[in-house]
């Protein structure tokens, strides 16, 4: 057991004790980076070669120098007696969606392949200020469009560290895989229909996201604007509730940031589940599959091992004394995927309009004639597929003269998935939930190369993620087993807006519970072979 | 197979909109994604919508007590303006340089 492998509330505890320096965690996480990761992602990979599938590929920016000084002047601090942060001397990883000043800030896309970020976006800002120590910016599929990772334009793309052929989901992989594989004990990343939570659970790893509102977007590349969460990534519930704590609360440059005072995430942690009513929902134990080519959505139980390990969650929460309530109804869970196809792609081809070669970022440098017909090359060269694909379509749905009958449609369909869960959570109505109990996935890891290009299928991958996005409402997903082939299963925990510190409060409960299970003692497959050699 | 809902044409007049330019492999891969979506989509006629069911724009409902109130409009100076200007591809003496804008006499 490495620092690096260590939790961010024990390193904490040791560098307070002063039993080790900022520095010597810093390089003890530098060193795993060194030993696992591979090259980082580049526009222009070349060949792959034989190790790149041997390594988890994180990272597309290593900010070390930068780290190093950072963790210097908390070591002095320490050395002088002033007051540290809460997250002083911790090492974390960015999400490439962030800006942060100095550094390239590219979205996972060639158009922004050159862009170094002015200024910093305020999760991140807020992170350095409790002290954090930024390691670099990682991973991503290109501007967080996609579920597994692969749609990056800088490669090799990351590798699920429990099994190095699957991806590490996404769009948050290079955040999820890098916390999996002990490089950073925290990561910042999105969650727009599920990054977070999704790639969470592929890498067996604590993901939150946030009532939207609770953290600032400021600095954050936008995708859908009405649904963007940052949030925080972990190995476990504890360092998620610090970490929440320091990124959340209201904030001037974002008008959509609460005002609202932030609670303190840690107080009520351990203080277990015992008369909180936690709903399973038969909604949320279908998955649907869509065969485009028949045109059809066929509805199927989630995998049974899936569904088991959500069945034993429950049974562990009802042992510590919370109420099971079954048989809660979600029925427009199934339309959430439909919904999002229309609501994200209108708000990304909005979002993605200000990408045009003038003010930052890529130009052709073909000729042109025209100002126009360089607009039209640099989106064709500078904007992968998966970017094309949303703005076709948002510019396709908000049409003056499809609008009523697609976009209109689908935000009156948001109002009914809000509706199911302000219905499930009333605390006068017939279920009174405190939280919903599902799973995070409706599969475990795919295999690099299963999905990616079938768009449908893809985002489906989010079908159980996604309702959280539209109503707005938190969200947790933590690891509660493992399947047949020994990749992590997540559960997830939804609940009521700014709900986050009872959810973490639940999260918790089960992870002390289960602490002693065998399948927390199973390792990823890349430290595994490190532990080998 | 469901009949395809954006043709050739509509595709080519959508391409215009996004200004972008694609070639013929990424055209076709492009389309049918968008007709394989657009079936997904069409899940949400089944859903019966009540006439009184409003639009939701985003989940979580700002009530005045939560929203932040709304900054003076105050012009704030950037530290580094030319840290900014930098970024852009073509600068001359301060100003962003682009090609030729196409002109259109209205009559």
């Amino acid at each position: 057991m490495e620092l690096c492998d260590l939790s961010a509330h024990e390193l904490s505890l040791l560098l307070r004790q002063r039993r080790v320096s900022a520095v010597e965690i810093l390089e003890s996480c530098l060193r795993r980076i060194a030993q696992v990761d591979g090259r980082p992602g580049t526009l222009e990979p070349g060949d792959p070669l034989p190790e790149d599938a041997e390594r988890v590929h994180a990272f597309i920016t290593l900010t070390a120098e930068r780290a190093r000084a950072q963790a210097e002047a908390v070591d002095r601090r320490l050395a002088a007696g002033e007051a540290l942060g809460p997250l002083a001397g911790i090492p974390f990883t960015v999400k490439d969606i962030f800006c942060v000043k100095g550094t390239p800030s590219t979205a996972a896309s060639r158009i922004l392949a050159n862009f170094i970020a002015p200024y910093t976006a305020t999760p991140v800002a807020r992170m350095e200020a409790a002290g954090a120590i930024m390691l670099g910016k990682v991973n991503l599929d290109e501007f967080t469009y996609g579920s597994s990772n692969e749609s990056s334009a800088f490669r090799p793309t990351p590798r699920n560290p429990w099994k190095l052929d699957r991806v590490p989901g996404g769009s948050s992989g290079g955040s999820t895989a890098s916390v999996a594989a002990g490089e950073a004990p925290l990561s910042l990343g999105t969650d727009t229909a599920g990054s977070i939570r999704q790639p969470a659970a592929f890498c067996g790893v604590v993901g939150v996201k946030p009532t939207y509102g609770r953290v600032s977007r400021y600095g954050l590349i936008a995708f859908g604007s009405s649904l963007d969460c940052p949030g925080p990534i972990a190995r476990n519930v504890t360092d998620a509730a610090l970490m929440l704590q320091a990124i959340a609360g209201p904030d001037p440059h974002d008008s959509t940031a609460a005002n609202l005072p932030v609670p303190d995430y840690l107080a009520a942690l351990e203080e277990g589940v015992k008369g909180l009513r936690i709903g399973l929902s038969p909604d949320y134990f279908r998955i649907t599959f869509p065969d485009p080519e028949r045109g059809e959505y066929d509805q199927q139980p989630v995998p049974a091992e899936i569904a088991e390990a959500v069945r034993r969650a429950a049974d562990v929460l009802a042992d510590l004394g919370a109420e099971i309530v079954e048989d809660v109804p979600m029925p427009n869970t199934r339309y959430g995927i439909p919904a999002y196809f229309v609501i994200s792609r209108v708000e990304a081809a909005s979002n993605l309009h200000r990408y045009d070669g003038v003010k930052y970022g890529y130009r052709t440098p073909q000729p042109v004639q025209d100002l126009h017909e360089m607009y039209r090359k640099t989106r064709n060269e500078g904007f992968g597929l998966q970017p094309k694909l949303r703005i076709l379509m948002g510019m396709y749905v908000s049409a003056a003269q499809y609008s009523a009958q697609y976009y209109q449609r689908a935000l009156r369909v948001r109002t009914l998935i809000r509706r199911d869960f302000e219905q499930a959570f009333d605390p006068h109505g017939k279920y009174r939930l405190h939280a919903l109990l599902t799973p995070t996935t409706p599969t475990t890891a795919f295999p690099l190369g299963a999905v990616y290009g079938d768009s449908v299928l893809m985002q489906y991958a989010d079908q159980l993620t996604v309702p959280a996005n539209h109503a707005g409402i938190p969200g947790i997903s933590i690891p509660a087993g493992l399947d047949h082939e020994g990749l992590p299963i997540g559960i997830q925990f939804l609940g009521p807006d700014f709900s986050e510190a009872l959810l973490l409060r639940i999260a918790r409960a089960f992870e002390r519970a289960t602490e002693d299970a065998p399948w927390r003692q199973a390792r990823p497959e890349v430290l595994q072979r490190l532990a080998a050699e | 197979m469901p009949a395809e809902e954006i043709d050739r044409d509509t595709f080519a007049h959508l391409v215009h909109l996004a200004a972008l330019e694609l070639d013929e492999a990424q055209a076709e891969y492009l389309r049918r994604e968008l007709n394989h979506q657009l079936s997904a989509i069409h899940e949400l006629e089944a859903i019966p919508l009540a006439a009184d069911v409003p639009i939701t724009s985003h989940g979580v409902p700002y009530p005045p007590e939560i929203c932040p109130p709304l900054r003076e409009d105050d012009w704030q100076p950037f530290p580094d303006t030319a840290e900014i200007l930098g970024q852009a591809p073509q600068v001359e003496e301060g100003y962003v340089v682009v090609p030729d804008i196409p002109h259109t006499t209205l009559e």
